[in-house]
């Protein structure tokens, strides 16, 4: 199949600053792409290229099968919906005329977009002015905006900011619920929390170059991250260091009834069977290298790891 | 079209619902109401004021009000969306620069134009009938020409608020350079060449003054006004020095027209350069 997203070598300068660099990445249709990065790290500049609200100084890019940015790239603009950042709707009007703004834009009929905000639970405030709203409730209205017209293409770019978890999480429920329906996302974020079970591929991006791509266990094997044992028992500290390193444990802790152990990603299986063949063992929990972790792992200066 | 249509009826209902269109309505008719009743007081008159005096003080009073209303209400049309997030957002959908700014101004337009009429009208249907004259259609016809060259006024300073929205990045920006712009329209550029005339003693000469006065358009409104009354003495300022230039009507509202275009145009150019 065609990809949805297409980026060949794209590098786009920005007053003089290298906002991104020599840019590949192709996106797939029904997938959940999670755009990471810190501040300036290229993520809203990419979005932007890849919606043609700017135009990228050399490289290739093809979005749906069309050049973004392109005038006969209309008919992508309305197969394609879009969060900003940060945004402030207009707080004079109520949360019905700000959505009835964007969908004659878009035009779609007033019954899709009441079906919208009463899908996101907004109908009951739709009347007030939005200058009225919670940050929440803004949010979703952004959201139902971005859906307004089925879009086959959702770029969300930090669609959690200011949430609480409980928020964040309805909304990361709700993207699952579009790709179901077969829409291409791509999210944009730095707060990594919450998302790992969401997304099936990650992007990590720094200063304006693709650090890595790919599903989180291959990136998980790939950084060789330890993962982590916990294990609780009855355990014999006498002969315990030089057994664990037979078994393939890097590091230990025992802090009374806890054994705490490191192990490498090939060595986790048969280090865990061990453990259960303990006769002291209660209780076993494992960890792998959370999203954060491989984050910061690949977020490193090739050059200083340790910066 | 729809497009268009659509970002005019919003702003058009932005502006309604932020009590713009109502304030200013009001604004200008208070404003019209007192200066027509008490207006005759300062020259101790008692007494509504005849039709000719009104014009003329209605139109000393339109070139401080209506640049400064319609700065206010345009200085971050542009600007202010980009800071909102808003415009980032607009761009994205199946929608062209050219019809988001035409729109947005046409809206702010009607808005102006809506309250100019509303305020001004209001003001003249209390006049007339307290002068007697509400069937005459001669008062009618001069008081529509008023409100019509005002609609332009604030059409005008509209344009040059878009023009500066279109080149600012900040709000605080556009809002200090939109209170400078009235500040040389409606001061500055009178007071300069009132300056120049004192100091080169009248040399100037009255062609070339007269001309000179083209390039302000509050001047322009001015004479409009001016020669609407029809009654030269009463014309506060240097109007009177002008009266040879003799301007037709007709050519000073065509070169109001002019003065909305240009910087709308301007602001148009400007737009399409924004990079987001």
């Amino acid at each position: 199949m065609e990809p949805v997203i297409e980026l060949k070598t794209i590098t786009k300068h920005y007053r003089g600053v290298t906002a991104v660099e020599e840019l590949s990445l192709q996106v797939q249709p029904g997938e959940i792409l999670g755009l990471l990065g810190g501040n300036g790290a290229g993520k809203t500049t990419t979005i932007k290229l890849i919606l043609g609200l700017i135009a990228p100084d050399s490289g290739e890019l093809k979005v749906l099968g069309q050049q973004p940015g392109n005038k006969t790239a209309r008919n992508l603009r309305t197969q394609s919906g879009y969060l900003p950042e940060s945004i402030r709707y207009y707080e004079r009007l109520s949360g019905r005329e700000v959505l009835d703004y964007f969908a004659r834009l878009k035009h779609v009929p007033a019954l899709e977009r009441d079906r919208l905000l009463e899908q996101m639970g907004l109908s009951h405030a739709a009347d007030r002015p939005v200058v009225t709203w919670s940050k929440g409730m803004r949010q979703r209205l952004g959201l139902a905006q971005a859906f307004l017209g089925k879009p086959r293409l959702l770029l969300l770019d930090e669609p959690s900011s200011g949430l609480d978890p409980i928020a964040t999480q309805d909304l990361l429920d709700r993207l699952r619920a579009k790709r179901r329906e077969g829409c291409t996302i791509v999210v944009s974020t730095h707060q990594l929390a919450g998302i790992e079970q969401h997304v099936d591929r990650v992007a990590i991006l720094r200063r304006g170059q693709l650090r890595v791509v790919g599903p989180l266990d291959v990136l998980r094997r790939g950084s060789g991250l330890p993962y982590r044992i916990r294990a609780w028992g009855q355990w014999q500290e006498k002969g315990l260091k030089s057994q664990l390193s037979k078994w393939g444990c890097r590091e230990f802790q025992l802090d009374g009834e806890l054994l705490e152990l490191t192990t490498s990603e090939k060595n986790k299986l048969s280090l865990i069977r061990r453990l259960l063949e303990q006769p002291g063992l209660e209780d076993l929990d494992l960890e792998a290298p959370g999203l954060e972790m491989l984050y910061r792992y690949y977020n490193q200066d090739p050059e200083h790891p340790d910066a | 079209m729809h497009e268009l249509f659509t970002v005019v009826r919003k702003e058009f209902r932005e502006g309604v619902r932020s009590r713009w269109l109502l304030g200013i309505a009001l604004l200008l008719a208070l404003f019209a109401l007192g200066l027509g009743y008490l207006g005759g007081a300062v020259s101790g008159r008692a007494g509504i004021l005849p039709l000719d005096t009104l014009i003329v003080s209605l139109a000393s009073l339109a070139v401080f009000l209506l640049p400064l209303i319609a700065l206010l209400l345009g200085y971050d049309a542009i600007v202010g969306e980009k800071e909102n997030g808003t415009l980032l957002l607009l761009l994205s959908y199946p929608l062209s620069r050219n019809q988001l700014i035409t729109g947005k101004f046409l809206g702010h337009l009607l808005i102006m134009a809506l309250a100019t009429v509303v305020g001004f009208g209001l003001a003249g249907v209390v006049l007339g009938f307290s002068l007697g004259r509400l069937s005459d259609p001669g008062l009618w016809r001069i008081f529509g020409l008023f409100i019509f060259s005002s609609m332009l006024l604030g059409g005008v300073f509209l344009a040059l608020a878009y023009l500066i929205s279109a080149m600012v990045r900040e709000k605080s920006h556009a809002a200090a350079l939109a209170l400078a712009v009235w500040f040389f329209f409606v001061l500055a550029w009178d007071l300069a060449l009132l300056g120049a005339l004192v100091l080169t003693r009248g040399s100037i000469g009255d062609g070339l003054f007269s001309y000179l006065l083209l390039l302000n358009p509050n001047d322009v409104f001015r004479l409009a006004s001016f020669t609407l009354a029809g009654a030269p003495s009463l014309y506060p300022g240097m109007a009177p020095i002008v009266h040879k230039g003799g301007f037709s009507l007709a050519l000073l509202m065509g070169i109001l027209i002019v003065w909305l275009i240009v910087p709308f145009l301007l602001a148009c150019w400007r737009f399409r350069k924004i990079t987001l």
